[in-house]
């Protein structure tokens, strides 16, 4: 299962567009195929500061809930509501329509701490 | 380290349909395939195909059956007098705690079937040889026998043509033979979904062939313990290990319809009466939780206060919300009554109502 190369990834599954000073946050497709379908997020509000490595919220499948956890520092400036009435996006989208908060980073630079596409592909099939 | 984790005779069936395999009282199973919300939805609406042959069987055959399950087990088996009848049943220890719950299955001329469930399969075997005469004959079936159940308001449209011509099925709570597919069963019309169905036995070494022939209906979709939860769930069927164990009466369970008053001298008898003298404690009771999932072992409060614990929980994909059962205090048991439930950081509130949570299915039809 190849990921999408034009996005950076956590080794907790997330991935990162960014945009100028803007991050939009998301899971990976392996991740949300890991959890199952999914029927909660539950995600930070709009002003909200993260450092790398907080917990930004929650995702729930029937069986499991995992933690989030923001892959770069920052201001949430935007967070997907659509996702509390259609939490399946998260699985039919997950690198679209799935995304989940939009970050204003502090430091661009935190970037190059994330995985490449492949890197990530090489990380899941490791285990 | 643990025993390594027995496989059924589906095992390869599961791997070939891509399930996703788990531990599961000692087995390895599948607890998905495409996904645990549409394997349930097709179990609601059209039919669904479980492994359980992980669950245990044992036959009771002789002159003394009969009077040997009357004082084994809570049920009154002369409900089952007839030939090929079953009953849902518990078997209780001398303080009147649940070892397990069961189905007896009165499958012959003296002698009857039980089917129990996989996690008490040794306990279960060790107090019934226990305390069985000598001139009974008991046989751990277990290995040599499979368990396919097919659920949904399809099922029995689709077992009675596999069986063909001339083959009807039982009645609610009966159990009949068949051949279906050329492989010779016994079709039991129960189940743990909620919806009409039966639950077949079989050989092990036929389960594969009967398993494909099930699935060759395109309207039969291959179901895990996942979705066997949330269907059992929305019923307010209580799973063993949850909801009751060794350290919990029949009448806080909430299961007296099986533990007939008029009954007495079977095992676990005058603790019962005592309980039902003084009333119980708590009570196990269905919550509503909307907006999260509330998971066993949450703590449930009321007006700030821990009374309890989550039993069951998970997410109703019928009424997409958050469902559970839990053992409160009687005082606060009447539907309607208000509680929280902390999950991780947050306290969600949560309602007492009656079970099942769902109620129109194929089997209220």
């Amino acid at each position: 299962m190849a990921h999408p190369n034009d996005r950076v990834y956590s080794k907790e599954h997330e991935w990162v567009v960014a945009d100028g000073d803007i991050a939009t946050i998301g899971i990976s497709s392996f991740a949300q195929d890991q959890l199952g379908e999914v029927v909660y997020v539950d995600l930070p509000s709009e002003g909200d500061s993260l450092s790398a490595g907080d917990s930004f919220g929650e995702i729930e499948s029937v069986k499991s809930v995992s933690e989030l956890f923001a892959p770069v520092s920052g201001e949430v400036v935007e967070v997907n509501s659509a996702l509390s009435d259609s939490p399946e996006t998260v699985n039919s989208d997950p690198h679209g329509d799935g995304w989940m908060i939009k970050l204003r980073m502090e430091d661009a630079g935190e970037l190059s701490a994330l995985l490449s596409a492949e890197d990530y592909d090489a990380f899941i099939t490791e285990g | 380290m643990s025993e390594a984790l027995k496989r059924t005779p589906l095992y390869e069936e599961h791997l070939a349909l891509g399930a996703r395999m788990v531990p599961f009282a000692g087995w390895e199973m599948p607890v998905q395939y495409a996904g645990i919300i549409e394997e349930h939805r097709a179990v609601r609406s059209s039919a669904g195909v479980f492994d359980v042959c992980h669950m245990a069987e044992f036959r009771i055959f002789g002159f003394g059956a009969f009077d040997f399950l009357q004082g084994l087990l809570t049920n009154d088996l002369h409900r089952i007098t007839e030939l090929g009848h079953a009953q849902y049943t518990l078997m209780l220890d001398d303080d009147g705690h649940i070892i397990d719950d069961l189905i007896v299955y009165h499958t012959g001329d003296l002698e009857y079937m039980i089917i129990a469930n996989a996690g008490n399969h040794e306990a279960d075997w060790a107090w019934i040889t226990a305390h069985a005469p000598a001139d009974l004959e008991i046989v751990d079936e277990s290995d040599r026998t499979a368990l396919i159940a097919l659920q949904g308001p399809e099922a029995i449209r689709i077992v009675t043509e596999l069986a063909g011509d001339g083959w009807e099925a039982p009645t609610r709570f009966a159990i009949g033979e068949a051949v279906l597919d050329t492989v010779p069963v016994l079709v039991a019309r129960t189940g743990y979904t909620g919806e009409d169905g039966v639950e077949i036995v079989c050989g092990a070494a036929n389960a594969a062939r009967l398993w494909r022939a099930i699935l060759s209906f395109p309207e039969v979709t291959p179901a895990g313990l996942g979705a066997r939860d949330t269907l059992r769930l929305e019923m307010g069927y209580p799973l063993y290990g949850n909801d009751m164990d060794r350290t919990i009466d029949p009448i806080s369970a909430g299961l007296g319809w099986v533990v007939p008053k008029a009954k007495t001298g079977y095992i676990g008898a005058d603790a019962v009466a005592s309980v039902r003298e003084a009333g119980p404690a708590t009570k196990l009771v269905g919550l509503t939780v909307p907006g999260a999932i509330p998971r066993p072992g949450m703590s449930v409060l009321h007006e700030g206060v821990v009374v309890g614990k989550v039993a069951s929980g998970t997410f109703s994909p019928t009424l997409e919300t958050g469902i559970a059962t839990a053992y409160v205090p009687v005082a606060l048991a009447a539907p309607g009554t208000p509680f929280e439930i902390e999950i991780r950081k947050k306290t969600v509130s949560a309602v007492v109502v009656k079970p099942p949570f769902v109620s129109s299915t194929s089997l209220s039809a």
